[in-house]
């Protein structure tokens, strides 16, 4: 649904943006990670034409934005929520957005409803909104115009846990309805429960792409990896070695370079009682995300050897 | 319903009636606006009734005119702060980023906002008519002079639109090149205020300049539609070109600017 062709963005010599290409495919949800600085936002902000790109195109639906008549019917954008007057109440904003789009003023009272923001609340000015209202009126603002495609920058920023929950399952219910979804996060845990794909960005370029499986599975050297835990770990890993499986302890648990179904089997066989197994390293997301994305973090590269770039990785 | 194409065949783009009604809208649905506009129609008031009390106390004769004189002071002294704050309202509180992502020809957004400058300054045209009006009937009231009406019928009136017009333009186009309101503002009143004196200045030590100037001097060059019924076509010859240097090149370099500037 959203393609992102050959895309460069460069300020003087400075490239923000580094010829990056990726597609959001319809009825899904794609996360778009990087650590502060690494071009989101100025992806984000030529997907919606607000930018000039240098090199590239990104179209939606197959066309190009600036092409779409009535462009709030089809894309919700939401860039940046403090971008609002301040002298305006929340209501306001919205019934602006509404009247330019051409939708019945009754459409801003569902929104209101749809992001908890109470009729008081709404009556405010946006001057005086906590950062988490101004993110709901923001998101508010993306859904009016009920559109297929929506592109949010950072949208749980602000928001407080139920919020964020709230968002999460409003994003996975929008794609479940056949809706196509590109959010923005440096936070791979916000991000990683909702997104069916990520793309990881860094120093304006694309670092790693896939689904959270293949992106686990890059993260343990292209090697599948369990997390096991057995009532007698000691007993599973004999029975493991003898089937020519390494594992290693890992705290109260063993890492195993193993599929979880043979893991599973091995256990089986030997009548030994798990009481927890999993499908990779649950850090190793994270850990993959700093690596990755380790020359362009501001507080330098975390002490780790460099991988090999495994499958769903691109160099 | 598993397309990667959008289907844009049922929507309509969007009218630009909408845009100029959202725009006007913007214009006073803040506080700022709305006091910005009370204070213009405030201002006028203020200045009639002071010019009302001086000419009963020196008891000195007045038309409606003199009174018309009086509302256009303040008149083209705010006008242009509105048509400034209409412009760069919307960058200052970067709520550029949300118009143009819903209008991404930004042409149209800009021609939406002139016009609902324009339809500003028609409504300013009949508070000041109003206001005038009231102050010569309480002249005709209060003084031993006749009251006179002289209207200058529909071509006077049209005069008095034109110059808070253009007035409005000043501000849009300084407001489009400069893209902040305080730095707007403060190089529209130099302009203003300095320009005029720089010109009479010119004019005095430079005899060569002398022969130019009416075709360069934009405030001098507007003198004829201050209450003026007639513009000759020499008149109407230096208001085009002077206009064309400080309206229309601020302008053009202001429309230019928005169309370009990256929306942060
Ligand atoms: N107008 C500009 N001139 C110069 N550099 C710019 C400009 N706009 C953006 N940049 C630079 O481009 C880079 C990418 O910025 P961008 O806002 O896209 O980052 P981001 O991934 O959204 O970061 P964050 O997570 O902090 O929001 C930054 O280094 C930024 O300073
Ligand atoms: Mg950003």
């Amino acid at each position: 649904m959203i393609h992102v062709e050959g895309l460069t963005r460069k300020y003087g010599s400075f490239t923000a943006v580094d010829d990056i290409s990726f597609e959001c495919r319809q009825g899904t949800v794609t996360g778009f990670l990087g650590p502060n600085g690494a071009g989101k936002t100025t992806t984000m902000r030529v997907m919606v034409g607000l930018t000039p790109a240098t090199h590239g195109q990104v179209t939606i639906g197959g066309h190009h934005y600036r092409e779409i008549p009535n462009p709030g019917r089809h894309v919700g954008v939401l860039l940046d929520a403090s971008a609002q007057h301040a002298g305006r109440t929340g209501r306001e904003v919205l019934l602006l957005s509404s009247r330019t789009m051409g939708l019945p003023d009754s459409r801003v009272e569902e929104m209101l409803e749809r992001v908890s923001l109470e009729p008081a609340e709404a009556k405010r000015t946006v001057r005086n909104y906590s950062l988490g209202m101004r993110q709901r009126l923001g998101i508010a603002n993306a859904l009016l115009g009920d559109p297929q495609v929506l592109i949010l920058d950072e949208p749980a920023n602000g928001l407080d846990p139920a919020g964020i929950r709230w968002m999460r399952d409003l994003l996975k219910g929008y794609a479940a309805q056949g809706g196509t979804v590109l959010l923005s996060s440096h936070l791979l845990h916000e991000v990683e429960q909702v997104a069916d794909e990520m793309v990881v960005i860094g120093r304006g370029r694309i670092v790693a792409r896939g689904t959270r499986a293949q992106l686990l599975r890059s993260a343990s050297g292209g090697l599948a990896t369990t997390l096991v835990t057995a009532v007698d770990n000691e007993q599973l890993h004999r029975a493991l070695t003898v089937k020519g499986i390494e594992a290693t302890a890992a705290g109260a648990s063993l890492r195993v370079s193993a599929e979880p179904i043979d893991v599973g089997r091995v256990a089986a066989e030997g009548s030994i009682v798990l009481t927890d197994l999993r499908a990779g390293n649950e850090d190793g997301l994270e850990e993959l995300f700093l690596q990755l994305t380790a020359d362009s973090q501001r507080e330098g590269a975390p002490q780790q050897p460099a991988q090999p770039m495994p499958e769903g990785v691109n160099p | 319903m598993s397309t990667e194409t959008l289907d844009l065949s049922s929507t309509p783009a969007i009218p630009f009636t909408r845009l100029v009604q959202v725009e006007l809208r913007k214009m006073y649905d803040t506080r700022a606006g709305r006091w910005l506009l009370i204070s213009i129609a405030g201002l006028t008031g203020l200045v009639l009734v002071i010019q009302l009390i001086v000419l009963l106390v020196k008891d000195q004769s007045a038309t409606l005119g003199s009174f018309g004189a009086g509302a256009n002071i303040p008149m083209v002294i705010l006008l242009p702060v509105l048509g400034v704050m209409s412009v760069t309202g919307e960058w200052s509180q970067r709520t550029a980023m949300v118009t143009f992502a819903l209008v991404p020809s930004r042409g149209r957004v800009i021609a939406a906002k002139y016009v609902s400058a324009l339809a500003i300054a028609l409504i300013a045209v009949v508070v000041a008519y109003v206001l005038m009006i009231v102050a010569n009937l309480l002249y005709g009231a209060f003084s031993s002079h006749p009251m006179v009406w002289d209207f200058g019928g529909a071509f006077g009136i049209f005069l008095v639109f034109l110059l808070y017009v253009i007035s409005l333009s000043i501000g849009f186009a300084f407001g489009a090149a400069i893209l902040n309101t305080a730095g707007a503002i403060v190089v529209y009143f130099v302009y203003d205020f300095v320009l005029p004196g720089l010109m009479e200045l010119g004019a005095h030590l430079l005899s060569w300049f002398h022969s130019i100037r009416p075709w360069i001097d934009f405030s001098n060059a507007q003198t004829p539609l201050q209450g003026g019924s007639s513009v000759t076509g020499q008149q109407w010859a230096h208001l085009l070109v002077s206009g064309s240097i400080w309206l229309g090149i601020p302008l053009a370099i202001g429309i230019r600017r928005m169309l370009r500037a990256e929306v942060k």
